[in-house]
Order: C-alpha cells, then structure tokens, then sequence
C-alpha cells in the first residue's frame, strides 16, 4: 500500500495509526487522491486479520480543513461532458455518483467490523470532521485551538458525506439543526457537551487514550446501527417533533426568506433521513448534496465568497514588485468612532497605534470606545484579560503630532470636510518623511484631489473602511490619479495584517460601494414617492436577499446627510442628476419634519427608549389612493432592489473604477451586504445572462426611469454572448 | 338532474372538549349512534333503505379512524347492506358529507343517504391524526405553513379588525346563542345525549358562557403572539404580505371557535324517496362549491367560495335570507362580513362556533340544520352556509325551502 498522503503504521498490539499529513500543503484538504488512498487503507484494515482498529490522526497543527472546494469545478466540466454525451439523466446518475464517494467510504469506514477513532487537532471542518463522525470514537483535544463544525452552509453548501444524518442522530433534531444552520465552530468543552466527540484530553496523550479503548472496550458499531437504537428526539411524527418541525420550516424562512436551498436541504434531509434507516438517510442525503452541488447558488457563493475572497484577502491585486512592507506602527489622527474601530482592529492584530487627535481628552475618549470594544469581547468570552491588556498598550493617544514619527503608515479618519483634511495632511508631512504613506478614511470625498494638498501624492492613498469597523470585513482602498505602488502596496499589507478584505478601486464620485448603496436607497424613497406601503418597501427589499430595508438603512447613516448628498450634487451636476421623487421626501422628512434619522430618534421609524422601533404613521402622507398592495409584482420589486445596484455596479466596470469582477461581487457582498446567494452584484448579473439582465433592465427603464438604463458595455457583451467570469463557471446553472 | 331534498336534520348537543366536559365519556362511535338512531326514529326507517351515509371526521384515528361511518351504520342497528365512508376537508368536512351525499342523489345513482359527521375532540385530540402539511418541507415551506391561530392574526391585520371589533363580535355570538337557546330555538334539531340507562348526559350545548361581556374578554391575553414569535411564524406571515409591519395578535380563546364533541346527521334523498317513506321534503340542496384560496391566510376561503358558488348558482346576494359563517375565528366572519357589506342581521343570527363550538368534522353538518330551522322559523327561502378550511380551501352550500 503506497500512501502519499498519510503514512501507516501498525504497533505491536496490531493497532494501526494513520498519519494523515499531506506533502506541500500546511493545511490537509480532501481531494481525489486522499479519498481513494482513505479507501485502501480502510480495505487493508478490513484484510489484515493483525489489525485489530485504526487511530486516524493528524500530522499538522490542525486536523483538516475539509474538502477542496476547487474540486468542484472539476465537477462541473465532467457533468456537462456526460450530459453532452449520454443524455441528461445519465450525466445527472453519473454526477450523482460521484457526489456521493465521499459519503460512501464514510459508510465503509463505520461498517467494516474494526473500530477507528479519531484524534481531533486544531481544525477539523467540513468533510474531515464528517470523517470523525463515522469513526466509532473521537477523542478531541484540549487545547483552545481546537474546533470542530460544519461550516458548509457558509458558502452555499451543506454536509454532504453523512454530516446531516449522523449529526441528527447525535443530537436532539432542534440543536441538530441550528448546528447545521449556522456552521458555527464549537470547542472541545462545547463539542463534549453536546456529544460530538466521546472523550477531549490533551493533544499527547490522545493517539494513547484512543489505542486504550480499542484495546478495552472498542465496539466498531455506530449507535444508529445497534437495534436498540432512538432518534434522540424519537420519531419525526409524534409530540415532539410537532414541536419541532413546523418551527423548523418556519424559522428557515425567517432567517433566509427561501433564498438559500443549502439550508433547504438541510432541513429536507434530517426530516427524511429521520424516518429512515441510516443507510436510506445517507442515500437521502446524497440526492440533496447533488442537487445543491449543481444549484446556481452554491457555484455563484463558493466562488464569490470562497474562491475570489481568498484570492483577494491573498494579494491578487497586490503590485508583484514590491517587497513586503514591515508594519510595526501605524498613527490614526481622529478618535472619532471611525478612528476608534480602527485602532482597535490594528491594535488587536498585533500593531502598535498611535491615536491622535485635536485635544487629549478628544484622543482619549477614542481610546475608551476601544476599551468598551475588548472588554465586551472580553466578557462574551472571546478574548482574554490578557488580550485586553495588551491591545490597550499598543494604542498611545496624543494631541501631538510629533509622537507619529517613526510610524510606518498613518491614516486619517477626520470630519468629511477638505479643509479639515488638508489642514491634517499638512501637519502630518510637517513631522514625517514623506515617504510614509498617508492613508485617507473617505467615503465621499475623491481621493485625487485630496492628494493634491499632498507634497507626495504617489504616497498618497484612500482606505474606506466601512461602519462598524470591527464588524465588517471589507475594507475599499481608493487609487489616486497619482497614487503609487508602494503605497497600494503598503495599504494592501495593511489590510491584510488587519484581517479584512481588500478590493482596490479607482477614483470617483462614491468610488464603488457607495454608488451601489446610494442607488437602493433611492429606489426605496422612489418607491415610496409611488404609494408602495412602507413595510412592503422594507420587507421587500429583505426578501430580495439584503440585510436591511432601504428605510432603515438611510435611517442609520442619517436622513439629513442623504439631504445634503443631494443638494451638493444638485450643486454640482444640475437639477437633472438629482431624482425629484427622492428630492421630495427628503425634503419633506428633514426640512418639514425634522426628520434625520436614528441618531435623532426620528426618521422613517419611531425609536423608542425600550421596544422594537416602528415605522412612523406620518409615512401615511405618501400613500396613493386606491392603491391596492395586492396588486404589486413582488418579484419586480425584488429586481428592482437588485438591479438598481447591478446597473451601478456595471456602469463602474464600464468606467474602469473596478477592474476585476470578482472585486465587485466580493465587495457588494462584504460591503453592503448584496443579496449572498447571488454571488454579488456582478455575478447576479452573470447568472442570469447578460442578454436577460439587458433586457430586464430596459423593460424597467421604461417603466420606471432611465435610471435603469444599462451601459453600453453590457450591450456590447450581451451582443458578443460574453460573460464576466469564464463560462466554464456557469455551466452548471441548472 | 333529480333533486336532492333534506328531509330531517338532527345533532348531539356540543359537550365542552375537555375530560370534565359531559361528553368525554360518550366515544366517537356513541356520538354518531346516537343521530344515527334519532334519525331512523324521527324518520320512520326501517333501516334498510339507505344507500349510503358519508360522515366527515378530521381526526380520523384511534376510535374514530378505520372508516367510523360503516360501524356507526351497523351499530345504531342500521342494515347490513347500508354502506358508510368517512370523509376528511378538515372543518368543512361535515358540509362536504352533505354535499357529497347530495351529489349521490342528484346523480341519479342513489335516491336516500346521510350526510353528517362526528368529532370526540376531547377524546382524540385535534391534530392527532398527523399531516405533512406543518412539518414536512416539501409543503410546509411554499404554502407558508402557519397555525391556524396565527393566520386569523393575520386576516385581523390585513383587513384592519382591532382587538376591540373581534371582541365585540365574540360577546355578540353569545348572546344570540343564548338568546337562541332560550326561546327554544335549537330544540327540533338537538337529540339529547344519553346513557345506557336513557340518563340525559347533555340536553343543551355546554361551551357557552352567556355571561361574557367585553370587559371580560379584555382580561384574556392573545393566544397565538408567543408561537407566533418563538416558531418564526410572524416572519412566515409577513413574508407572505409584505406590506403588514407586524402582527396584530387579537385573537384568544374567547373569541375564537370552542373545542367541543359532537356529531351530526341529515337525511337526504329524491322526491320519489320521500314519498316511499311519506316525508315531506323540508328544503333542497340548491348547489354548492368547493374552492382553493391562499393557503399562507389561510381562512379566507368563505369568501372566494361564495363568490364562486353564487355566479354558478345564478343566484345573488341579495337574495339569500340567512348566512351562516363558521366562527373559527371572530376574524374570518368580519371578513366576509366587510368582503360582501352583509347586513349582520343575515349572518349567525342565533351565535356560532365562538359561543357554540366547533366539533370540526360535524360542524357544517350542524349548521345546515341551524340554518333550515331559522328559514322555517321566519318563513324564508334561500340560506347559505359557508366554512373557512385548513390548508386554505372553501366549502359553501345553498339550501332553498320549496
């Protein structure tokens, strides 16, 4: 037996350890060759009558990270040549197949008559954790770093090699199923708990204890194949589970308006698997994992929020040339709540901060959001005293310019006026090289013509990071006219060292995010303007797939800032660029009604000192007469919603202010919460047809404005049957 | 087509649904035995001339499962040869039994059934019979499954019903039906529940609480906000109509339909039918109808039911004398009330399923007698009578005095 993967060795007592330990990689991953070298061994273990069990452990500081999602594409090429071929139900047989290796040696490895356990280090996710579950015993380690879970479902997929079928067999079907909704990680104290794993002890003495009980008691029979065996919350029809299952259906339309079939999946899977034997439940569940492997939303999510966010989060638009940049220090000048979150997040990967600005209290003040930020994480358990400790050590708060010397990159986060930035970039080149690059936090103000109050506007940069900043991961840096590579560079080491995710735009009006943003909530005030009933505008738009309602969200960055955005584009571009419907309720909710928004707690909702906010009655004043809500196309509405910000999304490729694709979809998502299922605003685009989405956006622009109206470049590629990603990406779209 | 004519009506009266209630003691079966046998007495059956007897029963398991129609035939000493079949479309299902055994007559292929039904709510549990509806996800998922409760909930919001309108309507169907009750008006229909030693058990419908006033019904709390919040089902409401911002929870148990037992039956046949056993005819089935609506609101089926039936029947609305509505919930009734702008002096004049309760399987048998009794009482002609379903559906009869 060659084994390139795992090494395989047999002790005196004929127990057999696996090393699973893979050459040139620092993580083990499932692929084609571990799945079939994980036969053979399962094979020698069943053929060696001396081999009494098999110990699977891990030669890495984690165990696995799960299956190679780049496998799929590999996936995806096979099945459209069999369907070519043999025919659709042939390719679809064949895939199946296929789908369901994984699971099926899963089963072997559970029914071959000899007992294996599986030692847990450091991550075991996915399909390596499945792997742990067909194994007769799992013994975890101790230590902080080790998690197990099943995170599938966090780019579209859901556990498809017996996760499902023995996760529910392991636990009540209520927690089973939050379990597989959610993904979460959970640790060893945690995963003993809820009866994942039989035994958690320190990392030595695991492969110990593990031979120990195949010596002693080792029993190579799964629970749910004894004959006594019960679902832990009995049968599916009985008192129990009507406690269980309609609040199941009930709750997965709550959190995903039906727009995620994974978590569909899963939930038809577990109730039937439930009402059958494992071996049924399993087939079951394979049919499921099929179907979901070829569904658009899982291709358009693992390559959007898998693939190109690694790549991204990797450097791919990083300029080659440069070198790393050593950051150690860094200054941030504005202790606002932008400046804050900023320091916090570079303190708490390991930067040391200096936090500046006009007055110390001011700068200490900043420094005590920090404080409420780490201890909060503190007290829910996600961090330690002695992380505490040593973040608020990193940060130095001043008033005094002079302590940013020996910074290695300074951002600003100071009020959105260019004096005040100009003033800021002055006093910082007065003390620093100018080589130091200087960062810009903006969202609105262009980045060209900030650096011209720069000496050195080639080190000159825009980073926009998005509110809270410890919450979201998506981090916009903005290229100047004159902005250099070393400090693209440096703004993408940042980033990195920070943890977030880049995309790197040109300059413009909005730069990419805000364009898109700004675009739904007007939709929503247009919409309004129409008589469309306010709930119907915000839940709509959730039902689209975004996180909020255009309401609420103008409500939380601020009705009056919207109104001041207008006029100042009134201002510049002309009556013509502002839309009058919007023009109107803006006016009417900040100039008549003193309206502004969450922070005066009144804008389109009511906030009040205790309860849910609602929505303001006075909203009434837009209602049409005879307007009848049961009329409205609900699915027009929901492409209104999305369209409005694919159009802006496109017209920025088009303008060359995005260059890359995948940095539109990974930003929609990360930035403004684009509808996930889509894989993004572009790949949203991409996945219904270019031609479709042209001729979508047309009948709209005709119905409801020229806002609508595509660019020509989504003609052009529509007419030439081009796509944004390679088509070999699509072809499973079935 | 031959006509299909009523000749008698006749039901238990409703025993309050729990294991005090006066009827818990009395079995599935004992409750239809007992019509069964009032009937062959009132009519003069010998018992051997029925073609059929189509019962409804929701919960059709246990005692009442395995087709209780055939052994409710044989055990209120009916012949051998007269068949029996059980019938389930939930709350209406004693309207369909009816219905259905109408439709065997003016088929031409039978010429004397029963329709009726039967439900031991207390004995066998609502929803003990099991459904894919609420729980399997193929189904439960796109039909924006909710409890029944919820959906009532639901039409309040949407159609605008305050906490107070639904209460006012709950006090003023008990007091019809006590009123009712007092001038006797329940009594040619009602057949006293006996023991094996002719002990009266129930001579009068046991839910009521004549009582009640709006301060009162004021102290209940809502019965469906908390499932509705903990089970997700508020969001599953709201995304089946997305311009409702929250729901109003209205409804409790004082103005929603009782859970009671019962059972009911009526004698139908052809004109030549009656003549062999020398019965005058007391009304015909005129027509009826079945519809589909939205199942996510679920109870609003009276409405598009009637809607349906009236443009068959060629008949208008102005033309019918009385309605009766089942009170499943306060709500369903305002909303056909406010959908066709009835005079509510036409609509559950003697109370309903608020007041009276709901044996589910038998209720819509128990209100074509309701409603005959009051067309006869006020020398009328035409009422309709009409049930929200589970699952979205409508059931909807016409009767018509000759």
């Amino acid at each position: 037996m060659k084994l390139e993967n795992f090494s395989f060795e047999k002790d005196k007592d004929g127990i057999a350890v696996l090393t699973w330990d893979m050459p040139d990689r620092s993580m083990n991953v499932i692929t084609e060759s571990v799945i079939s070298e994980l036969n053979l061994v399962v094979d020698e273990v069943i053929s060696q009558s001396s081999i009494k069990g098999c110990v699977i452990t891990s030669g890495k500081i984690n165990f696995s990270g799960g299956a190679d999602l780049n496998l799929l594409s590999q996936g995806a090429k096979q099945y459209e040549v069999a369907r070519l071929e043999k025919g659709e139900e042939a390719a679809n047989v064949l895939f199946f197949e296929n789908s369901r290796k994984l699971s099926v040696l899963y089963r072997k490895l559970e029914t071959c008559g000899k007992p294996f356990v599986a030692t847990i280090n450091g991550v075991c996710l996915g399909g390596a954790f499945e792997l742990a579950l067909a194994c007769h015993y799992r013994i975890m380690s101790s230590d902080e770093k080790s998690k197990i879970g099943l995170p599938e479902i966090k780019v579209g997929l859901f556990p498809g090699a017996g996760g499902t079928q023995r996760i529910a067999r392991l636990m009540p079907t209520g927690d089973a199923l939050q379990f597989l909704f959610r993904g979460e990680q959970l640790k060893a104290k945690a995963a003993l708990t809820n009866k994942l794993v039989h035994e958690v002890a320190p990392t030595e003495e695991m492969i110990d204890r593990a031979k120990i009980w195949i010596i002693s008691k080792g029993k190579a029979q799964a629970p749910w194949d004894m004959k006594d065996f019960k679902n832990p919350s009995g049968k599916v029809f009985s008192a129990t589970g009507m406690m269980i299952w309609p609040a199941a259906n009930a709750i997965y339309r709550r959190e995903t308006f039906d727009n995620y079939p994974a978590a569909k999946a899963i939930l038809h899977a577990v109730y039937e698997g439930l009402q059958l034997p494992i071996d049924q439940g399993l087939l079951v569940e394979s049919r499921w994992f099929a179907k979901i492997l070829r569904s658009k939303e899982a291709m358009a999510m693992i390559r959007s929020l898998f693939l190109s966010k690694n790549e991204l989060d990797k450097g791919a638009r990083r300029p080659k040339a440069i070198g790393p940049v050593a950051l150690h220090k860094i200054g941030v000048i504005g202790a606002g709540f932008m400046g804050a979150g900023v320091a916090y997040v570079s303190a708490l990967n390991g930067l040391d901060v200096v936090l500046l600005d006009r007055d110390q209290v001011s700068a200490d003040h900043g420094k005590e959001a920090v404080n409420k930020l780490i201890s909060a994480s503190v007290s829910k358990g996600r961090a330690t005293e002695a992380d505490k400790q040593g973040i608020l050590q990193r940060i130095e708060t001043t008033q005094d310019y002079l302590k940013l010397r020996g910074c290695d990159l300074v951002i600003e986060a100071v009020f959105e006026e260019r004096i005040v930035k100009a003033e800021v970039t002055r006093r910082v080149q007065e003390v620093l090289d100018p080589q130091v690059v200087f960062a810009s936090n903006t969202s609105t103000l262009p980045i060209t013509s900030l650096a011209e109050t720069s000496l050195s506007p080639e080190n000159f940069i825009g980073v926009h990071f998005f509110s809270p900043v410890e919450k979201m991961s998506l981090v916009e840096v903005i290229l100047g006219k004159k902005t250099g590579d070393r400090a693209l560079a440096t703004a993408l080491d940042f980033v990195r060292i920070i943890k977030k995710t880049p995309i790197v735009v040109n300059d413009t009006r909005g730069f990419f995010a805000n364009r898109c943003v700004l675009n739904f909530i007007r939709e929503g005030h247009i919409m309004l303007r129409e008589g469309v009933p306010p709930a119907m505008i915000e839940n709509v738009a959730r039902m689209a797939g975004m996180p909020v309602g255009p309401l609420s969200l103008n409500d939380e960055v601020a009705l009056d800032l919207g109104w001041r955005i207008l006029n100042a584009t009134k201002k510049d571009l002309g009556e013509k660029a502002v839309d009058p419907a919007q023009e109107e309720v803006l006016h009417f909710m900040v100039e008549q009604e003193g309206r502004f928004g969450r922070k005066n707690g009144k804008g389109f909702y009511d906030y009040l000192a205790i309860g849910k906010k609602s929505l303001w009655p006075g909203l009434s004043i837009f209602a049409q007469e005879n307007f009848n809500s049961g009329l409205i196309d609900i699915s027009e509405m929901k492409q209104r919603f999305l369209c409005i910000q694919a159009v802006e999304a496109a017209r920025t490729i088009a303008e060359g202010v995005v260059m890359d694709p995948r940095e539109a979809d990974v930003g929609s998502i990360l930035g403004f919460g684009f509808a996930p299922f889509t894989g993004g605003a572009i790949s949203y685009i991409d996945g219904m047809g270019i031609k479709n989405f042209v001729v979508l956006c047309d009948r709209l622009a005709i119905k409801y404005g020229p806002r609508f109206t595509p660019p020509e470049l989504l003609r052009e590629m529509a007419a030439h049957n081009q796509t944004f990603y390679p088509e070999t990406n699509s072809v499973f779209a079935a | 087509m031959p006509k299909a004519f009523i000749y008698d009506a006749v039901r238990t009266p409703r025993g309050r649904g729990k294991p005090d209630g006066a009827l818990h003691e009395v079995s599935s079966l004992g409750l239809i035995v007992g019509v069964l046998k009032a009937l062959k007495e009132r009519c003069g059956l010998s018992g051997e001339e029925l073609d059929d007897v189509v019962l409804g029963c929701v919960d059709p398991i246990g005692e009442a499962g395995g087709d209780i129609a055939r052994a409710a035939v044989i055990a209120a000493g009916y012949s051998y040869r007269t068949p029996g079949v059980q019938i389930n479309r939930f709350c209406a299902s004693g309207l369909d039994a009816v219905n259905l055994a109408a439709a065997e007559i003016m088929s031409g292929q039978h010429e004397l059934t029963i329709g009726g039904g039967v439900e031991s709510m207390s004995r066998v549990g609502i929803g003990a019979s099991g459904s894919a509806w609420p729980v399997d996800p193929a189904i439960a998922i796109p039909a924006y499954f909710m409890p029944q409760g919820v959906s009532a909930d639901l039409i309040a919001t949407k159609y605008g019903f305050s906490r107070e309108d639904v209460d006012s309507y709950a006090v003023l169907s008990q007091r019809r039906a006590a009123e009712a009750w007092s001038q006797g008006k329940f009594l040619r229909s009602i057949v006293p529940v006996k023991d094996i030693n002719n002990i009266t058990l129930l001579d009068r419908d046991e839910h009521m609480r004549p009582e009640t006033d709006m301060q009162a019904l004021a102290a209940l709390k809502p019965s469906f906000s908390f499932f509705a919040e903990q089970g997700g089902f508020d969001a599953v409401a709201i995304q089946a109509y997305p311009e409702i911002e929250k729901l109003n929870y209205v409804h409790h148990a004082g103005n929603s339909s009782g859970i009671v037992d019962g059972a009911a039956a009526v004698l139908i046949g052809s004109r030549q039918a009656g003549v062999k056993l020398s019965l005058s005819p007391r009304a015909r089935i005129r027509a009826f109808a079945n519809i589909g609506s939205e199942p996510a609101i679920m109870l609003t089926g009276p409405v598009d039911v009637t809607n349906k039936l009236l443009a068959r029947a060629g008949v208008r609305l102005e033309d019918i004398d009385l309605f009766e509505v089942n009170e499943a919930f306060a709500a369903v009734v305002l909303r056909y009330l406010q959908a066709f702008q009835l005079d509510l002096e036409k609509v559950n004049v003697n109370g309903g399923a608020i007041a009276l309760g709901h044996p589910l399987g038998a209720t819509g048998a128990m209100l074509i007698g309701t409603a005959l009794d009051e067309l006869e009482r006020r020398n009328k002609s035409i009422a309709l009578v009409t049930l929200c379903i589970g699952a979205g559906m409508g059931t909807a009869t016409l009767i018509e005095r000759l």
